[in-house]
């Protein structure tokens, strides 16, 4: 007998929990704005977390996927990704969506209850939130097929969480990746619960990232809470795919310190003790401690962020419970290019008998 | 009929460089049908491309393709195989220009085999055009012959939206008609008139003109004159031209191959029922496939309606 394939599975780590560089910094990393930049914005989507939950506690949102923890993890991929490139998110991956020109009223627009969140004014081409699981991984394979074919130099990515890698779609569109070397990565954020189900339960596997194996592509694992090491890693599989070398699968390690949903109550199935742990480990500290040992990062200007970033929430928030909601149209008018006769009629009855916007 | 769906695809792909052919088995082999045939030899392995066998991702890289400047037209190999595709078509291809607002768009054409009469193997012989009808934000069309085939194929790839386009397996070779490759397309979401009449109206689709026309000429030696409509666009359905030919005959039969329950058949029945009650002098009728599993073919052809099921539908509308 001979052995005929093997494989291994790097695991990359830039910044310790403590703070301490523990690899070679990375050229962007060496540039104190540009990390400052990242760090801003990581704290720019919490403090937008914490406001959309607390807007939904108090009724002036629907059900909210709350990103508190995976700010490294988000921030690291939108400052990787290319404009032109197209981002296929799940649901919760907000970082990197405020960082492409999301903007915050149509993130709550679309928890709120209202397709015009969708409508993103840029970018333009990424796609929506994708909830049935794992879907969207063949959106942004498709998207790179067609990069590919039109010979445009643009790259796809595509989340999804560890709960995602259990559906056939996903281990698809690797395949599909594979045999095509599509200019697309994949980044599974693995933060340890699908919903109530602990990864050890989803897979035998020792690792997501090996699943990358079977379709033939390579698949590394990043500390999740590092945003040095998505960055980098994510930046580095990017550019691969964007000179023909085919597409990646990257795991990043993290935690989800919040519950599932806001419809979800994490303590009926896992332990305060649990996430107790995680909170030590988390991406702002670390970072927070990096730019305050390399003396970039007073106490004032913290204050000054966080204030910053609460008047723009503020901003924001106000902009989207005074939009009026849609007309019952809306329903209507942008089901086809053009309304099929029998919709113009259940549009008019819609029309009769919805209910009359608030405030009319 | 399969000849006239491949010069379809030759002439929209001479025409419109966005669009690709994607499928199992339609590059080199043309398709199990021969309904890609030549395709990839003249436009090559990019824009006419074999998929790994997983229906998932011929859906969900239509998708993605789609809306990022391409006009997929992709193959599921059989009906009986689209399921494992139905999540992307429900929740992405058939909602993408509704819930992004327009911004993003899915112009897409998923063609597949139709129905049974064909000896074909077990899951190959279906006719499950109302799972998909039901599903907003999509057309379902289905041609039935090679003429309305090829033009209703054109119109369905310059179509904005996602179209099923379903083939009647019966009919890929069952007749030879002459299609002139004009690059003419038929309207889609209107109803063909196969054949004018003024005693009952029949509504039929697909593979069941064969045995709806035969019906009607043997009606004719009876002295009953029966006006045919091809139905053509399942969803949405032409209303109007229905409409119009029962208020003129007053009577209506309705047939196809699917089962009964919950069938295409149904709601133009209750279009009739609530639009056109007053134009009929007896009750509807419909002649269509049991609702039982599609037997193996030994039995087909006792499920699929035959002539004189139809003559006697026919017949019961004529009884005082």
């Amino acid at each position: 007998m001979r052995t005929v394939a093997e494989f291994k599975i790097d695991y990359k780590q830039i910044l310790d929990p403590r703070g301490e560089i523990v690899a070679p910094l990375p050229k962007f990393a060496a540039d104190r704005g540009e990390v400052l930049r990242m760090y801003q914005a990581m704290t720019r989507v919490r403090v937008f977390d914490a406001k959309a939950v607390n807007l939904q506690r108090t009724g002036q949102l629907g059900t909210y996927p709350s990103s508190i923890g995976h700010e490294a993890a988000h921030i690291g991929v939108g400052a990787a990704m290319q404009p032109e490139d197209v981002l296929a998110p799940v649901y919760r991956e907000f970082g990197t969506q405020l960082w492409r020109g999301v903007t915050m009223k149509e993130i709550l627009l679309y928890w709120g209850g209202d397709e015009r969140g969708n409508d993103f004014g840029r970018p333009k081409h990424d796609f929506a939130w994708c909830v049935p699981i794992a879907t969207q991984t063949l959106h942004a394979a498709g998207a790179a097929m067609a990069f590919k074919l039109c010979k445009e130099p643009r790259c796809a990515l595509a989340y999804i969480g560890d709960g995602g890698t259990s559906e056939g779609a996903f281990y698809e569109a690797l395949n599909l990746a594979g045999a095509r070397t599509l200019p697309v990565v994949f980044v599974i954020v693995n933060n340890g619960w699908a919903i109530s189900v602990p990864v050890a339960q989803q897979t035998a596997t020792q690792t997501l990232a090996q699943k990358a194996v079977a379709a033939g592509i390579p698949g590394i694992q990043v500390d999740g809470n590092d945003v040095f090491a998505v960055r980098e890693t994510v930046g580095e599989a990017l550019s691969a795919a964007r000179r023909g070398a085919g597409p990646c699968l990257i795991e990043a390690l993290t935690y989800r310190l919040s519950d599932h949903t806001t419809a979800d109550d994490a303590s009926r199935y896992r332990s305060a003790e649990e996430v107790k742990q995680a909170w030590a480990l988390e991406p702002l500290i670390r970072i927070r401690q990096y730019l305050r040992s390399t003396g970039a990062w007073t106490e004032a200007e913290e204050q000054a962020l966080l204030k910053d970033c609460t008047r723009e929430v503020d901003a924001a928030v106000n902009e989207y419970l005074n939009t009026p909601k849609q007309s019952t149209d809306a329903m209507f008018d942008t089901l086809f290019a053009e309304l099929p006769l029998h919709l113009r009629e259940q549009r008019a009855i819609a029309r009769k008998y919805g209910a009359k916007p608030r405030g009319h | 009929m399969v000849e006239a769906i491949a010069m379809a695809h030759g002439w929209e792909m001479q025409h419109d460089p966005s669009v690709v052919v994607i499928g199992q088995d339609v590059g080199a082999n043309g398709g199990v049908f021969r309904a890609t045939a030549g395709l990839q030899a003249r436009f090559g392995t990019d824009r006419v491309q074999d998929t790994p066998l997983a229906e998932a991702t011929i859906a969900g890289m239509s998708v993605g393709m789609a809306t990022h400047g391409l006009k997929p037209v992709a193959e599921i190999q059989f009906m009986g195989f689209m399921y494992p595709a139905l999540d992307q078509i429900v929740n992405h291809m058939s909602r993408m220009r509704y819930r992004t607002r327009g911004r993003l768009t899915c112009p897409v054409v998923i063609r597949t085999p139709h129905g049974g009469g064909i000896h074909a193997p077990e899951h190959h012989s279906e006719s499950t055009e109302t799972m998909l009808c039901h599903i907003p934000g999509i057309r379902v069309v289905c041609p039935s012959s090679p003429a309305r085939a090829y033009g209703l194929l054109l119109a369905a790839i310059r179509d904005p939206d996602p179209v099923m386009f379903l083939e009647p397996v019966r009919l890929y070779r069952a007749m030879r008609q002459e299609v002139s490759d004009d690059g003419q397309a038929l309207p889609l979401d209107h109803c063909f008139i196969l054949r004018e009449g003024s005693d009952v109206t029949i509504v039929t689709w697909g593979a069941m003109t064969i045995e709806t026309l035969r019906a009607v000429g043997e009606l004719e030696s009876q002295g009953i004159s029966a006006e045919v409509i091809d139905l053509a666009t399942l969803s949405p359905i032409d209303g109007e031209t229905i409409l119009a030919s029962v208020a003129k005959t007053g009577r209506l039969v309705i047939v196809h191959e699917a089962a009964r329950n919950v069938g295409v058949g149904a709601e133009i029945a209750a279009l009739v029922a609530e639009h056109g009650l007053y134009d009929l002098h007896a009750p509807v009728q419909r002649v269509t496939g049991f609702d039982t599993i599609m037997p193996l073919f030994r039995l087909e052809h006792d499920y699929i309606p035959g002539v004189q099921r139809i003559v006697d539908a026919v017949q019961l509308t004529l009884t005082d």
